[in-house]
């Protein structure tokens, strides 16, 4: 649910990173936490484990600047990717605008993949949204490791509506803003369908 | 989605703040806020600038909705109470309206029993309050839906490449 305060003239919008255990949704959030302006960011907010795998969620405030004289915040959140974490995903979904979901290229995470799509379907729809409608962008990470499947191979496996999808490496960032953008901007544009 | 689910208007916001405000004298608390279930911060009120209150919004909404999760695993509705007690400072989390947050933060000059009490009329003021806003949402639902003209109803492409291009 987007939360519109035309009082302070600014826009809240929620985007939850998803994806397999692993696939690297905290390390994008990093990646933006460390490239962002420290004015336009607020503090990332980890709930890890001991060995810093998600427990619950990792939490990051952006400021984007003003649209139409409205101050733009996202709020990031990633759930936690292991599958019996999934009371927890349900509830980190709850008033989700916008969707990433980070696939994990290795060879050997294929089946994970697809099984967390699976997931991400079925929790949405229990908190009432539709994959086929709800901002949603896929990236597939991890593309510099040597067992990474080909990009079509990917697409044919993952690709839900045609959606925009990226390659990225999120450990040195590339493909990491232009993700964000992507699903902002859909975010964003059915702000005008309203 | 045709308009945004919540609608708050000036003067329900104003009733809010004052609420939130004489809640704060009256329990001698530091801070008082509002937050909705999804962690948006609504209306804050108090000692805020040393608070990191994005961070709080958003913590309180994820420990009601796990305490939530909690509560319909045994079977009950919701703990419509949260304490969480710390060596100086405390936290007291209250569900009003059934969607909204209201979190009380207060220190030895005040008590747990006095902050419930404080907190058990505001939430009845609260409670009137939001009855007020779903009731006038419902009323003028037609004539918003009309007269609504979302200032992103403009929204182009260059706008969004402006944001991201720091």
């Amino acid at each position: 649910m987007t939360f519109i305060n035309y009082a302070a003239r600014e826009i809240n919008c929620k985007i939850v990173y998803y994806g397999p255990g692993l696939c690297g949704k905290t390390t994008n959030l990093q990646y933006v936490y460390d490239r962002t302006n420290p004015a336009a960011k607020g503090k990332l907010i980890s709930l890890a484990t001991e060995t810093d795998r998600t427990l619950f969620f990792d939490f990051l405030p952006l400021d984007l600047g003003t649209v139409r004289g409205f101050k733009t915040r996202f709020h990031l959140y990633t759930v936690p990717g292991q599958v019996f974490y999934d009371a927890s995903r349900k509830l980190i979904l709850k008033g989700v605008d916008g969707v990433v979901f980070v696939a994990d290229s290795q060879e050997a995470r294929m089946e994970a993949n697809v099984e967390s799509i699976r997931n991400l379907d079925k929790n949405l729809k229990e908190q009432g949204y539709d994959i086929a409608t709800i901002p949603y962008v896929l990236q597939f990470n991890k593309r510099d490791l040597p067992t990474a499947v080909a990009t079509d191979e990917m697409y044919r496996q993952l690709n839900i509506k045609g959606e925009p999808t990226f390659e990225a490496t999120a450990t040195t960032g590339v493909g990491v803003f232009d993700t964000l953008k992507a699903v902002a901007r859909q975010v964003l544009m059915e702000l005008k369908k309203r | 989605m045709t308009a945004p689910d919540l609608v708050l208007y000036d003067e329900e916001f104003q009733r809010i703040r004052d609420s939130l405000q004489r809640l704060r004298h009256d329990a001698n608390a530091n801070v008082v806020f509002l937050v909705d279930k999804n962690g948006q911060q609504i209306a804050a009120v108090g000692d805020l600038q040393s608070l990191d209150t994005t961070s709080l919004a958003s913590l309180t909404a994820g420990n009601v909705a796990a305490t939530d999760g909690l509560a319909r695993l045994i079977g009950e509705k919701e703990f419509s109470i949260l304490f969480h007690e710390g060596e100086k400072d405390n936290i007291h989390i209250s569900i009003v309206a059934q969607r909204v947050i209201l979190v009380v933060i207060f220190d030895e000059r005040s008590s747990l029993g006095l902050v419930r009490l404080r907190v058990r009329r505001a939430t009845t003021e609260l409670d009137k309050i939001f009855e007020d806003i779903a009731a006038k949402v419902e009323k003028e639902k037609e004539s918003l839906q009309a007269e609504f003209e979302s200032p992103f109803a403009e929204i182009t492409d260059e706008d969004i490449d402006r944001l991201f291009s720091e």
